[in-house]
Formats: C-alpha cells, sequence, structure tokens
C-alpha cells in the first residue's frame, strides 16, 4: 500500500487538509472529496476533460500527483466565477450554445481561462493551440470558439473599466 | 491509481541525487509526469520511489548571455513558447513548443523530459540537434557534458547512468548569419504524435554554407541528424540540384518503420520532401 498524507490545498479559495496516497492523482482526490465537476476522460493528457488550474494555470489532474500541488491554489470550474456573479467565459458557453452533453465543458474553460490569462486578444491560431489539448465529440469546435471570443472581448471590457471606468472603444 | 510507489519531494539537487543513487535504478526522476504518469497507469515503468523535481530551483530558468542559451532541465514546454528572448534565438525550440501535444501537457511537460523519454518523436529534439546542444549529467560524484547527439544510445537508450539527473541543456549562439526552419508533419496540427519531425539550420559565410545541420524525427530508433547530408552541403553554395542531392542522401540515412501513423514509405518520401524544402527556405532566408 502507497503511503498516506495529509496535503493542504486551497480549493476554490477555500483550504482543505485532505488524506491522499503518495500515489493518487489531483483527478482522483478532488473527485474523491466531492468536485464531480472534475471529469475523468482518456487519463492519458489527451482529451483534457480533468483540467483545473493549478495558481491560475491549466494543468490536466489526471497526469498531476496530488502531493506535488501540496499548498497551491486549485480552481475548479465551480470556483471560477466570482461570488454572485457568472464568470465571463461561463455566461458566454451559454449564449453561444457551445455545451451540448457538457462532459468536455468544465476543461474547456478552464483551458480557456488559463489561455486568456496569458493572451488577453488571441487570434483564431492562439484559440487553437491554447485548446488543443481539449476534446469535444458532440460538436464541431465553431461556437466554442464563439464562446472563448465572446468571453475574451467581455473580459478585456471589464479590464478597462476597471482601469479606466471607461468601455473599450466607446463612451463612458 | 493502482501503480504503487512512493513519492518524495526534495527541495534541493543534492537531495534528489542522493535519492536518486542510493534508488539502485528503482528510483526514477519525476519532472512534468506527462509521460511518467501514463506510464504508470500502463505499468510500463514500475519503479518503487520516485523523485519529484518540482521544487528544485537549480533546475528552472532560460539564460541567453554571453553567446550562450542556457535551459533548466524543468524548463516548461509553455515556459519556452512564452519566453521573449528565444523567439529571436530559438524559433526552431519555439515552433516545437507551439505543436507540443495540448496547452495543458505543454504547461507540464519539460525540455528534460522530452529528451529523456527516448521517443524517436520527441518534438523538442531535431531542434536542439540542430544547435548542437550539450547536456549535463550530474550524480553525487560530479557532472559531466555529453553532446546531445552522443546521447541517445538506441531505442529508449540513452548515456545515463542510473543515478545521473540532466540538469541543463545549453549551446552557443551562431557566430554567422544563421537560418533555421522547425516541420512537424502529423495527423493534426495540435496534440498529435508526429508522423517525421525536421529540423535545419543553416550557417552563410562568404557565400557559403559553412554549417549544415539536417536533424530527424520519427524516423528511426532515435532522433539523428543526417550527417552525409549535412556533409553535402557543408563548404557549398547551395543550389537547387545540391539540395535536392542532399535530400536524397538524407533518405538513406534513416530507418523508419510502418505504424499506425504511417508507413515507412511515406515517412521516407517526407524526410525527401521536407528536408529539400527546409533547407532551400532557410538558405533562401540567408541570401
Amino acid at each position: 500500500m502507497a503511503k498516506t498524507k495529509t496535503i493542504t490545498l486551497a480549493i476554490n479559495g477555500r483550504e482543505r487538509a485532505l488524506e491522499a496516497p503518495a500515489n493518487a492523482t489531483l483527478l482522483e482526490t478532488l473527485r474523491e472529496h466531492g468536485y464531480f465537476e472534475v471529469k475523468s476522460g482518456c487519463e492519458k493528457g489527451d482529451c483534457g476533460a480533468c483540467a483545473v488550474l493549478v495558481d491560475g494555470a491549466a494543468f490536466d489532474s489526471c497526469l498531476t500527483l496530488t502531493w506535488t500541488v501540496a499548498g497551491r491554489a486549485i480552481t475548479t470550474v465551480a470556483g471560477l466565477s466570482e461570488a454572485g456573479t457568472k464568470h465571463p467565459l461561463i455566461e458566454a458557453f451559454e449564449t453561444t450554445g457551445a455545451v451540448q452533453c457538457g462532459y468536455c465543458i468544465p476543461g474547456l474553460i478552464l483551458a480557456a481561462q488559463s489561455m486568456l490569462a496569458t493572451t488577453p486578444d488571441p487570434s483564431d491560431d492562439e484559440i487553437r493551440e491554447g485548446l488543443s489539448g481539449n476534446l469535444c465529440r458532440c460538436t464541431g469546435y465553431t461556437k466554442v470558439f464563439d464562446a472563448v471570443r465572446q468571453a475574451a472581448a467581455s473580459l478585456r471590457n471589464e479590464i478597462s473599466r476597471k482601469k479606466t471606468g471607461r468601455e473599450e472603444g466607446g463612451a463612458a | 491509481m493502482y501503480a504503487d510507489f512512493d513519492l518524495i519531494i526534495p527541495e534541493t539537487l543534492d537531495a534528489a541525487l542522493a535519492a536518486l543513487a542510493e534508488g539502485n535504478g528503482e528510483t526514477r526522476a519525476l519532472a512534468g509526469g506527462t509521460n511518467m504518469i501514463v506510464d504508470l497507469r500502463a505499468r510500463r515503468a514500475k519503479p518503487a520511489r520516485l523523485v519529484g523535481l518540482g521544487k528544485i530551483e537549480a533546475l528552472r530558468g532560460i539564460r541567453i548571455a554571453d553567446g550562450r542559451v542556457t535551459l533548466g532541465a524543468r524548463t516548461t514546454m509553455s515556459e519556452i513558447l512564452h519566453h521573449p528572448g528565444l523567439a529571436e534565438h530559438a524559433p526552431s525550440l519555439v515552433a516545437q513548443a507551439r505543436v507540443f501535444g495540448g496547452q495543458m501537457v505543454r504547461n507540464a511537460a519539460t525540455l528534460a523530459g522530452n529528451i529523456c523519454s527516448g521517443s524517436p518523436a520527441a518534438d523538442a529534439v531535431p531542434p536542439l540537434l540542430a544547435r548542437d546542444a550539450e547536456v549535463t549529467l550530474a550524480s553525487p560524484g560530479g557532472t559531466r557534458v555529453v553532446p546531445l547527439h552522443r546521447f541517445f544510445l538506441g531505442y529508449k537508450k540513452d548515456a545515463r547512468a542510473p543515478d545521473e539527473l540532466m540538469t541543463e541543456i545549453a549551446w552557443n549562439l551562431p557566430q554567422a548569419p544563421s537560418a533555421e526552419l522547425f516541420y512537424k508533419l502529423a495527423r493534426r496540427k495540435g496534440d498529435a504524435i508526429t508522423v517525421v519531425g525536421v529540423a535545419v539550420a543553416l550557417d552563410v559565410e562568404n557565400g557559403v554554407c559553412s554549417r549544415a545541420r539536417v536533424a530527424l524525427g520519427a524516423v528511426a530508433p532515435v532522433v539523428k541528424r543526417a550527417t552525409a547530408a549535412e556533409a553535402l552541403l557543408t563548404g557549398q553554395a547551395l543550389t537547387p540540384a545540391l539540395i535536392e542531392a542532399a535530400a536524397q542522401r538524407a533518405v538513406q540515412e534513416v530507418d523508419p518503420i510502418d505504424d499506425i501513423r504511417a508507413s515507412a514509405g511515406y515517412r521516407r518520401h517526407t524526410v525527401h520532401a521536407l528536408t529539400r524544402r527546409l533547407v532551400t527556405q532557410a538558405w533562401d532566408r540567408l541570401g
């Protein structure tokens, strides 16, 4: 049996002390503790369904051993929105109809968030690069790209509102 | 996970090297995990203990100074892709990072991990071979520097002793005007395993090609240079006929296999086409 120890993780802004064996993946630990929004897909790093943010960057939780992220901030799709609001990516995936069965969507949204953190105004090629590790078997990805473009614009607006109190390209 | 193993996560390089040395080959280093975790799950790797390298700052960092590029072993593909200086000084290495796995894999996968995976399709290796990169191997007994083209000994076999850890990858920037190109042929642009990968680097001095490198991935048991093709180009003012001859010579230097991604014949055809194309384009850039 693998050794077990208590690992502290800040999951969706809340400190959790979780028991985890040495051979546990972050995917296994999160689902074991009720974070069912983190989906298990290929378990090989091909499909991206299990993506979570670790200190803001997206990682496949199926390829991450829990002990190696001790003390880090983990964000699942359920923790992306600020309290009382809906995150622009979630809003955009809903309004553009990018969601069908929904299984890949938590991973797609977190991969998109991670990409927009380094590339706030992505070209279509940059969106493809950012999302190439996420497989969706329902759609043709077109509406997913629409959603990411729409969310990127609204996030840029949010940032420029915070900076200047004005809408991007428009009057206050 | 069904696989059973112990895990330690040391804070220093010395502690990691000591753990690898006392492990008698039953202990393996864990970097980004994008190969290792898959191998553990499939039981292709059965280490008793893993040494996680994530806390060792000495294995990180990208330095471009004094005519030399030095990358820490744990440099990730995303760090290569987004580094402001590498786009100018290592365009082929950046180009492979752009098409390396998907975003989550790029955020985790490391340069040394890709080299040490021993995969003939390792995307980072052709650009590094084209730059004459060297790798530093460390053990409790000391360190040694090995040219990357001597590192690979056979399919999944390399020059590391069981207690050695790759700590650094480095190369000298070209002194003469130089052009380099990389192309990855795969079934799709992202998140796909390479069918054929080609990196070409040419230096020009006094109107002739003073240094030629043609490095080929996924067409032999190891990623390799087509040294006979390189020799045809070196010292010459390149012409279409000479480039065609070099591309034909490169085909004779590979030993591809049939697999689910492509036939050996298609891979030979592609080595010819891509070598000709990339050498032509690189030479044009220097003109």
